[in-house]
């Protein structure tokens, strides 16, 4: 746990750069830790993902969706969500959007 | 008996699937659990289906796993979570963990290899059960695959194919299947859209937040702890509690913390004991009682292998008998430390 400074803003952050607190998330934070994980720009279809896990996690207290819940849920399939976020979209979408990492119970 | 076709919570009925009967209700408690999709992954249930790919989550699944693995001469051991949440999220674990100590006995260990692909980050995921027992897996020779979402299964060439294009070939594939709730609820729309089934609840009172007489324990519902009968078993004390006065129109003031404690087989006579909530991650402890245990929280023990195997007595003569189980409902911090 620490904090750290993305795109001008002093946020907490855990050990493996996740922010702890969605409240403290803005867009340029979020293109700041996109360009981190190897997306140099976040086009619409990005946001879409982006937009519906935030409004997601805000329902489900805090938690980042499933896959799962992301495709059915935004209507993108889960092969365009791997060429969106490649390697793990599930990890890297909720990095982006400023929201835990995808957790199981141990 | 008979299966329920659709819930009308606008009319407080239920039809039966049997004869088409309904049911009026004043407080509606739904309790339909969760079960595996195989189908829902294309080439899992086909015709290597029991053959060479098996699952464990069923009565039949298990048996013929069982059946199967009393020739098996060894090979490569896949151990598949096809997406989360599953009910008993350690149950996968643990089973990977008991079949290295099942090889070892039947002197084939150095003929099998294990490997557990998952699709989260890692084994174990939470940053204090990854420190303590990170070890326990690269010790037993079980190798991990994270981040494995699986697209497809090809049986014919037995392998299993990501949605990022990695394959791993198996021998022998054992996987844990989309777990899903019950179609009555999608079919019912008391669903929260995301094709799982499960009934979105308040945490703590299990209480729908569209219906005011509906209320939704155990596997069915969609609350962020584990799907687990001890959570089952926790929830239903505080809603009893609730529940009385609910009926009487008071305020409910007993509030589920999301408490689990699940004990986890590790092989060779011992056993993990992890107990959680909500808010608080499985942390290093002693349980039940604080300082003495005799259970050792996120370590292994014989003494907790012991307790599990314990457990399978006090399940058939205290629990289905409905006697009271002297374990508190809450979790409690005393005897935990970090
Ligand atoms: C391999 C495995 C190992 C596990 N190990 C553990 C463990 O060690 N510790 C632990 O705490 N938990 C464990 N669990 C999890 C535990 O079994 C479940 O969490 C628990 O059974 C959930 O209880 P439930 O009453 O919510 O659902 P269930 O036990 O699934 O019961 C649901 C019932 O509803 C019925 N039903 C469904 N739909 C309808 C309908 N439309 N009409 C009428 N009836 C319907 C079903 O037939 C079923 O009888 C394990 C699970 C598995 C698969």
């Amino acid at each position: 746990m620490g904090t750290r400074t993305i795109a001008g803003v002093t946020v907490q952050v855990n050990d493996e750069g996740f922010l702890t607190n969605p409240a403290e998330w803005n867009k340029s934070i979020a293109a700041e830790i996109a360009k981190e994980e190897g997306i140099a720009t976040l086009s619409d279809a990005h946001w879409k993902v982006i937009d519906y896990c935030r409004g997601e996690a805000n329902k489900l207290g805090g938690k980042s969706p499933t896959l799962r819940q992301i495709t059915v849920g935004t209507g993108v399939q889960t092969k365009e969500l791997f060429g969106l976020f490649p390697k793990g979209p599930a990890k890297k979408v909720a990095r982006i959007a400023g929201l835990g990492k995808p957790e199981g119970c141990v | 008996m008979s299966p329920i076709e659709v819930i009308e919570p606008e009319h407080n009925r239920v039809k039966l699937a049997k004869d088409g009967r309904y049911l009026d209700y004043d407080f509606l408690v739904i309790a339909t659990g969760a079960r595996t999709h195989p189908e829902e992954t294309p080439g899992l249930q086909e015709h290597e289906w029991h053959k060479s790919i098996y699952d464990f989550y069923t009565v039949e699944g298990a048996l013929a796993l069982q059946k199967h693995l009393r020739n098996w001469e060894g090979g490569r051991l896949v151990v598949n979570v096809v997406e989360n949440p599953i009910k008993c999220p350690v149950a996968p674990l643990e089973f990977i963990m008991l079949a290295d100590w099942f090889f070892h006995e039947q002197g084939i260990r150095d003929r099998v290899e294990l490997i557990y692909a998952t699709p989260l980050p890692g084994a174990f995921t939470k940053p204090i059960a990854s420190k303590q027992l990170g070890h326990i897996l690269d010790e037993k020779n079980i190798k991990v695959e994270p981040e494995f979402m699986v697209m497809e299964v090809n049986p014919d060439e037995k392998k299993i194919v990501s949605y990022d294009e990695r394959e791993i070939e198996y021998d022998l594939l054992v996987t844990v299947p989309l777990n899903k709730g019950d179609e009555v609820i999608g079919r019912s729309g008391m669903d929260a859209g995301d094709g799982l089934n499960y009934v979105p609840v308040d945490k703590h009172t299990f209480l729908s937040p569209t219906y005011g007489n509906v209320f939704v324990l155990g596997d069915a519902a969609a609350v962020p702890t584990s799907k687990a009968g001890s959570v089952a078993h926790f929830a239903v004390d505080i809603f009893a509690e609730n529940f009385v006065r609910h009926i009487d129109g008071l305020e409910m003031h007993h509030k589920f913390d999301g408490h689990a404690n699940c004990f986890i087989e590790s092989g060779f006579g011992k056993g993990l004991l992890i107990d959680f909530n909500y808010d608080v991650e499985p942390l290093p402890g002693r349980y039940p009682l604080p300082g003495v245990g005799p259970f050792k929280l996120l370590e292994e023990s014989e003494m907790n292998h012991w307790g599990k195997m314990m457990f399978r007595w006090m399940y058939w003569n205290i629990l289905l008998k409905g006697a009271e189980l002297p374990l508190p409902a809450k979790m409690s911090m005393s005897g935990k430390w970090r």
